[in-house]
C-alpha cells in the first residue's frame, strides 16, 4: 500500500544519479591546464589582441577572419591599438602558437570545445 | 424553473471570458436557485454526525450556523485527511496551473463561471492548503497564493464543491492525474465535520442506512413492488414470474439501484433484468436489506460509505450466496470497484464468481466477488444463451451514454455496447470526444439531482445534450440508453430541455425487449407498453 | 492576479542585480561562487527527500486509478492495457508514456461554440501546442542540464560530448549554436506569454507560476549571453565549478565576469526552490495514485492501513424494525 521500497529505492536512484559529478571525479582534482607557449609566442608577449580578450573571444575572432578572407577577400586585421596583422590560422596563428597539443588542444579538452578548424585547415607539424 | 430560460438564449448567454476581478476576492452567489437546500437535522442526527447549531438555516443567510471554533475543526480535519490520503497530498502540492483541465468541466463548458474549471475548485482548498501547511505559504502569505479560511471561503467551500459531480474527466486530462473527484470529497468530508451537507445526499443516506434504500422502500412494499413488475410481464409476455427475497441458499445475490424499482424508467431495466433471470433459470434472490445498489455515502466521507456499503457482504453471507450480480448504476460501480473490497472486505462468503450458464469464471471479480450485469449479460451473449429478436427495439435509434463511474473509475466500456449492438438494430455512437473515457456528466451526479438546483444542472449536462443532439440530428437518434440510476432520473429533463424527442432507457430494458422467452405469446408492446408494430408507431407519432 | 507577475519579475531582476553587484561590486565572489551553490544543494536534497519522504509515508487507502481504457474481463473483450492496466508491467508502461511522452497532455483539447445552421453548438478540439510547448521544454532542459556536465566532469565522457554534437547540429556563429539553449529559452517564452495572453491561464495563474518560469528564462539569457554575446573564460569557469564537482572549491584566478554569477545564482536559486514548490510535480508525477495504481481492486484486495470498524445497521436491527411487516408479506425472517 505504500510501495515504500519503490519509493526510496527511486530516490536514492535519482540521488546517485544527481550525484554524478560528485562521484565521477572522486579523488582527484582538476585545475585549469597550464597553457605552453612556444619561444616564439614567449617573445612575442602579445597575441593580435590582450591576451585575456583572446583567451574569452578567439574563437569569435576567428570566425570573423574566417568569413573576412573567404567572403570579402580581406586578408589584413587592424588590431585595437593599429598593428595590422596577416588573417591566416596556420601562418599567423600557428607561427607562434606552433604547438597545436599542448596549446589550443589542452584547453578546447578541458572544456570539451570541439572547433571545427581542423576540418578543413591542416596544422604544421609540431616543433618541440 | 418558472424562470429558466429558452435552450437557445441559455447557450447563447454562456461566456467562457473570466471577469477583471480576481478570483479570490469574487464571493460565491448564494442567492436561491444557485444552492443545493442543506440537510435537515433529523438526518444527521440519525447518522450521527455534526449537526449546525441551528435547526433551520438557508446558505443564502449571512451567519452561518456554525460552532466558535469552525476554523479549528477545518484544519485539524484537514490535518487528519493530509496524513490518510497520498492523492490529497500529491494533489495539494503537484498542480503547475497549466490550465489543460479549464474546460474539459461540463459545469464550466455549461455555466462559464471561473471557479468550475477543475484547477480552481481545487485552488479553493490548495489556497487554504498553502496557508495551513506550508511554510512557503506561512511566509508569503498571499503573494505565495495562501488564503486564511475565511467565512468567505467556507461559503465558496459549499457552494463549488457542491457543483462538482466528482466525474473524473478532468482527472483524464492533467498531466498528473489530479483528480477533482478526490479532492471535492475531501472537502465535502470536512464541510460535513461542521455539518453543513446537502439534504438530497443525506436524506438518501439516512434512508439507506435504515430501510436498506435510498427511497426508505420498507421491505414489504420493495416486495410488493417488484411483484407489480411481474404482473406488467405477464400482460406483455403471458409469463408468470415469481422472484425470491432473502431467500437462503440462493446461488446468487442480485443488487441493484433502488431508482430501478420506483422511478421509470429505471423501472423498466428492472423487467429487463428479471425477465433475463427467469430466462437463463438463474438460481438467485433479491434482498430487502441489501436492497440498494447506490450509496451516497461517497458523496459525504469514506466513513459513511463504509457504513452503507456494509450490507452487501453482511447480506451475502447471511443468505449464503456464491457471488453477488450487481445492477446498472454509476457510482455504486466507483464503490464496489475501489472501495468495497478494501473496505468491507476480505469477502468471507461464497467463492469466485462462475456464471453458472455459461462456466465462464469471472477472475476479474475473483476478490471481490461481485460482477457487473453488462459483463454477465455479454458473456451469455458470447455464448448464444439468450434468444433475441433486436427488431422489437426497432422504434428506437439507441445511442449509449457512458456513465461517468464506469466508465472513468472501472473501464466499463465494450460490456454494454456488446449488449446494445445484440439487442437493437440501430444503434450509433456520439462523437469521439464525448464517449467513453472522454464521456460528459448528465450534469446531476454525486447527488446534485435536486430539483431547487435545475437551471444548474441544465447547464451542467449541456455538453452531454450537446452530443445527443448530434447523433439525434444526424441519425435520428430517439433513445438514450445509459447504465446508470442517476442518469435515468437525470437525462430525461435534460433531454426534454435540450434534445425534445429523445427519451432514456437503461440497457437491460433493451434486452427486455428482445429477449424471446421460452414459451411467451406473441408480444404487442415493448416494456413501456408502447405497440411494437410500425403502422401503430406512425399513428402515435401522429 | 495582474500582479503577479509583476512581483515575481521584479523578484527575479532584483535577485539579478544582487548576485551581479555582490560580485562586480563588493567583490563577493566567494559567496556567490561557493557558499551559494553549496547551500542550494544541500537545501535542495534536504527538501527533496523531506517531501518525497512525507509523500511515502502518507498511505495510499484505496485503489483509485483513472481508467481511460476497456478494463480487464472477459477474456474476449479487448482489455487496454496501457489505459487501464490490470498488472505492474501494465502500470509501467502507462507511467512510462506519461513521464517521458506527457501522454495525457497529448489529450488536450479545446472547447469551442460553432453558430453555425442558427442554433449555437459546442465543438471539441483537438489542440497540440501546450503538449508540444511542455515537451520540448522539458526535453530542452534535460539535454542543457547534461550538456553543462562538461564543467562537472572532468576528462568529459563521453555521452556529453555525442549529446553536444547532436545538440549543435546547427553550426552558426562561432561557437556553434546549441539548440537546446535556444529551444529552452523559446519555450518557456511561450509558456511564460501564454499565462500572460490567455485569459483563462492568466486568471488561474499565481506568482508561483510565474516565478520559476521567468527564472528559468534568466538562466537561459545569461547562459546564451554569456556563451554568444559576451564572452567569458570557459577555462576559469570550469575551474571554478570544478571546484566545486571535487569538494576542491576555490576562485579562479584572473576572475570571470560577473555575468556568470549571475547564472550560477539563478540556477542555484532553482535548484533550492525546487522542493518547496510546484515544482516538485517532478518527484510527484511518479506518484499520483490516478496513475500508478492497476486497476485491479476486485481481482486483487488492496489493504487500507488505516481501515477501522465502523458502526453499521444490522441485519438483525432492520429485522427488528420490520419484522411484523416483513411476515405479513410473506418474508423470511430470523427470529419469529
Amino acid at each position: 500500500m505504500y510501495d515504500k521500497g519503490k519509493i526510496v529505492a527511486g530516490l536514492v536512484i535519482f540521488f546517485i544519479i544527481l550525484a554524478f559529478p560528485f562521484w565521477y571525479n572522486l579523488g582527484q582534482s582538476s585545475p585549469a591546464p597550464e597553457l605552453e607557449l612556444t619561444d616564439k609566442a614567449k617573445q612575442a608577449e602579445k597575441c593580435v589582441e590582450d591576451t585575456a580578450l583572446m583567451t574569452r573571444e578567439h574563437m569569435q575572432l576567428l570566425h570573423e577572419w574566417r568569413d573576412s578572407v573567404a567572403r570579402d577577400g580581406n586578408r589584413i586585421y587592424v588590431s585595437e591599438n593599429g598593428d595590422e596583422h596577416v588573417i591566416s590560422l596556420s601562418d599567423t596563428c600557428m607561427d607562434c602558437h606552433s604547438n597545436k597539443a599542448d596549446f589550443c588542444d589542452r584547453c578546447h579538452n578541458y572544456v570539451s570545445a570541439d572547433p571545427y578548424c581542423w576540418d578543413c585547415h591542416t596544422f604544421p607539424e609540431e616543433n618541440n | 424553473m418558472v424562470d429558466t430560460p429558452k435552450p437557445e438564449e441559455l447557450i447563447e448567454n454562456i461566456d467562457h471570458t473570466p471577469p477583471e476581478e480576481p478570483w479570490e476576492d469574487t464571493p460565491p452567489d448564494l442567492s436561491p436557485g444557485n444552492f443545493c437546500y442543506p440537510t435537515k437535522k433529523k438526518n444527521l442526527e440519525y447518522l450521527g454526525l455534526p449537526t449546525p447549531t441551528t435547526d433551520e438555516w438557508s446558505p443564502s443567510d449571512e451567519e452561518w450556523p456554525i460552532p466558535e471554533n469552525w476554523q479549528q475543526i477545518i484544519h485539524e480535519g484537514f490535518k487528519d485527511l493530509l496524513g490518510k490520503y497520498r492523492s490529497l497530498r500529491i494533489f495539494m502540492d503537484t498542480c503547475v496551473r497549466c490550465g489543460a483541465c479549464a474546460d474539459k468541466c461540463h459545469f464550466f463548458i455549461g455555466t462559464g463561471d471561473p471557479k468550475n474549471m477543475p484547477v480552481l475548485r481545487a485552488e479553493l482548498l490548495r489556497s487554504v492548503y498553502r496557508n495551513d501547511f506550508t511554510r512557503v505559504g506561512k511566509i508569503l502569505k498571499k503573494i505565495g497564493g495562501a488564503r486564511p479560511l475565511t467565512k468567505q471561503v467556507l461559503k465558496e467551500w459549499f457552494s463549488y464543491f457542491y457543483q462538482c459531480t466528482e466525474c473524473r474527466r478532468c482527472s483524464v486530462f492533467c498531466p498528473y492525474g489530479i483528480d477533482t473527484a478526490e479532492v471535492t470529497m475531501m472537502a465535502r468530508e470536512l464541510l460535513t465535520l461542521l455539518g453543513l451537507n446537502i439534504n438530497w445526499i443525506l436524506e438518501p443516506a439516512a434512508n439507506c442506512f435504515r430501510t436498506g434504500n435510498h427511497l426508505g422502500i420498507q421491505p414489504h412494499a420493495f416486495k410488493e413492488m417488484i411483484e407489480f413488475f411481474c404482473d406488467d410481464i405477464e400482460e406483455i409476455t403471458g409469463k408468470k414470474i415469481e422472484p425470491t427475497f432473502n431467500r437462503k441458499g440462493a446461488e446468487i445475490l442480485f443488487i441493484t439501484p433502488s431508482g430501478d424499482v420506483f422511478a421509470d424508467p429505471g423501472t423498466y431495466s428492472m423487467m429487463g433484468y428479471i425477465m433475463l433471470f427467469e430466462h437463463i433459470g438463474l438460481d438467485y434472490t433479491l434482498s430487502t436489506y441489501a436492497s440498494e445498489g447506490g450509496n451516497f455515502g461517497l458523496f459525504t466521507s469514506s466513513e459513511m460509505m463504509k457504513r452503507l456499503n456494509a450490507k452487501m457482504y453482511a447480506e451475502a453471507r447471511r443468505l449464503g450466496v456464491k457471488w453477488i450480480l450487481g445492477g446498472e448504476c454509476g457510482h455504486m460501480w466507483r464503490v464496489i470497484n475501489q472501495y468495497m473490497d478494501t473496505m468491507n472486505g476480505p469477502a468471507d462468503f461464497g467463492e469466485v464468481p462462475v456464471n453458472p450458464i455459461t462456466g465462464t469464471r469471472f477472475d476479474n471479480a475473483a476478490s471481490t466477488r461481485m460482477v457487473h450485469i453488462t459483463e454477465f449479460t455479454a458473456d451469455l451473449l458470447r455464448h448464444n444463451k439468450l434468444k433475441l429478436d433486436p427488431s422489437r427495439n426497432d422504434m428506437y435509434t439507441v445511442t449509449y451514454h457512458d456513465s461517468c463511474n464506469p466508465a472513468r473509475a472501472m473501464g466499463l466500456f465494450d460490456e454494454p455496447r456488446v449488449v446494445l449492438n445484440a439487442v437493437c438494430n440501430n444503434f450509433y455512437e456520439m462523437p469521439e470526444s464525448t464517449i467513453r473515457e472522454q464521456t460528459f456528466c448528465c450534469g446531476s451526479g454525486s447527488g446534485l439531482n435536486t430539483e431547487e438546483i435545475m437551471d444548474l444542472r441544465l447547464k451542467g449536462g449541456l455538453p452531454r445534450a450537446n452530443a445527443v443532439r448530434y447523433v439525434h440530428e444526424k441519425f435520428g437518434a430517439n433513445m438514450l440508453s445509459c447504465v446508470c440510476a442517476i442518469d435515468r432520473a437525470a437525462l430525461p429533463p435534460l433531454m426534454s430541455y435540450w434534445v425534445p424527442g429523445v427519451d432514456v432507457c437503461g440497457v437491460h430494458e433493451l434486452v427486455g425487449n428482445a429477449l424471446v422467452m421460452e414459451g411467451e405469446i406473441e408480444r404487442t408492446t415493448n416494456l413501456r407498453f408502447e405497440p411494437l408494430t410500425e403502422e401503430a408507431e406512425v399513428e402515435a407519432d401522429v | 492576479m495582474n500582479a503577479a507577475y509583476l512581483y515575481s519579475l521584479i523578484a527575479v531582476v532584483l535577485l539579478g542585480l544582487i548576485s551581479y553587484a555582490g560580485v562586480a561590486v563588493a567583490g563577493l565572489e566567494g559567496f556567490f561562487g561557493i557558499f551559494i551553490p553549496y547551500a542550494a544543494l544541500v537545501l535542495f536534497v534536504a527538501g527533496f527527500a523531506n517531501r518525497i519522504v512525507t509523500w511515502g509515508k502518507t498511505p495510499v487507502p484505496f485503489r483509485i486509478p483513472t481508467t481511460s481504457g476497456q478494463q480487464k474481463s472477459v477474456p474476449w473483450i479487448k482489455h487496454d492495457r496501457l489505459d487501464n492496466p490490470s498488472n505492474t508491467v501494465g502500470v509501467i508502461g502507462r507511467m512510462a508514456l506519461e513521464i517521458l511522452l506527457f501522454r495525457s497532455l497529448f489529450k488536450n483539447s479545446r472547447v469551442g461554440f460553432s453558430d453555425v445552421g442558427g442554433y449555437r453548438k459546442i465543438y471539441y478540439k483537438w489542440v497540440v501546442w501546450l503538449w508540444l510547448f511542455a515537451l520540448l521544454f522539458h526535453y530542452a532542459f534535460l539535454v542543457t542540464v547534461v550538456r553543462h556536465l562538461r564543467f562537472f566532469t572532468e576528462p568529459v565522457p563521453f555521452f556529453v560530448g555525442m549529446l553536444e554534437t547532436v545538440d549543435g547540429m546547427m553550426q552558426v556563429g562561432a561557437p556553434g549554436v546549441y539548440l537546446s539553449g535556444v529551444v529552452l529559452f523559446g519555450m518557456a517564452m511561450l509558456l511564460l506569454l501564454r499565462r500572460i495572453v490567455l485569459p483563462k491561464v492568466k486568471y488561474i495563474s499565481i506568482a508561483a507560476d510565474y516565478f520559476p518560469l521567468l527564472l528559468i528564462i534568466g538562466i537561459a539569457v545569461t547562459g546564451i549571453l554569456m556563451r554568444y554575446f559576451v564572452k567569458v573564460d570557459v577555462g576559469a569557469v570550469k575551474e571554478l565549478t570544478m571546484g566545486l564537482a571535487t569538494l576542491q572549491p576555490s576562485i579562479p584566478e584572473g576572475g570571470i565576469s560577473a555575468l556568470f554569477y549571475v547564472h550560477l545564482f539563478f540556477v542555484s536559486l532553482l535548484l533550492a526552490y525546487i522542493p518547496f514548490s510546484k515544482l516538485m510535480h517532478m518527484g510527484g508525477v511518479f506518484l499520483s495514485p490516478t496513475r500508478n495504481l492497476a486497476n485491479n481492486s476486485r481481482a486483487v484486495r488492496h489493504v487500507n492501513s488505516w481501515n477501522y470498524p465502523v458502526k453499521t445497521h444490522t441485519y438483525e436491527e432492520y429485522e427488528d424494525d420490520f419484522r411484523e411487516k416483513m411476515k405479513e408479506a410473506g418474508l423470511p425472517v430470523e427470529k419469529e
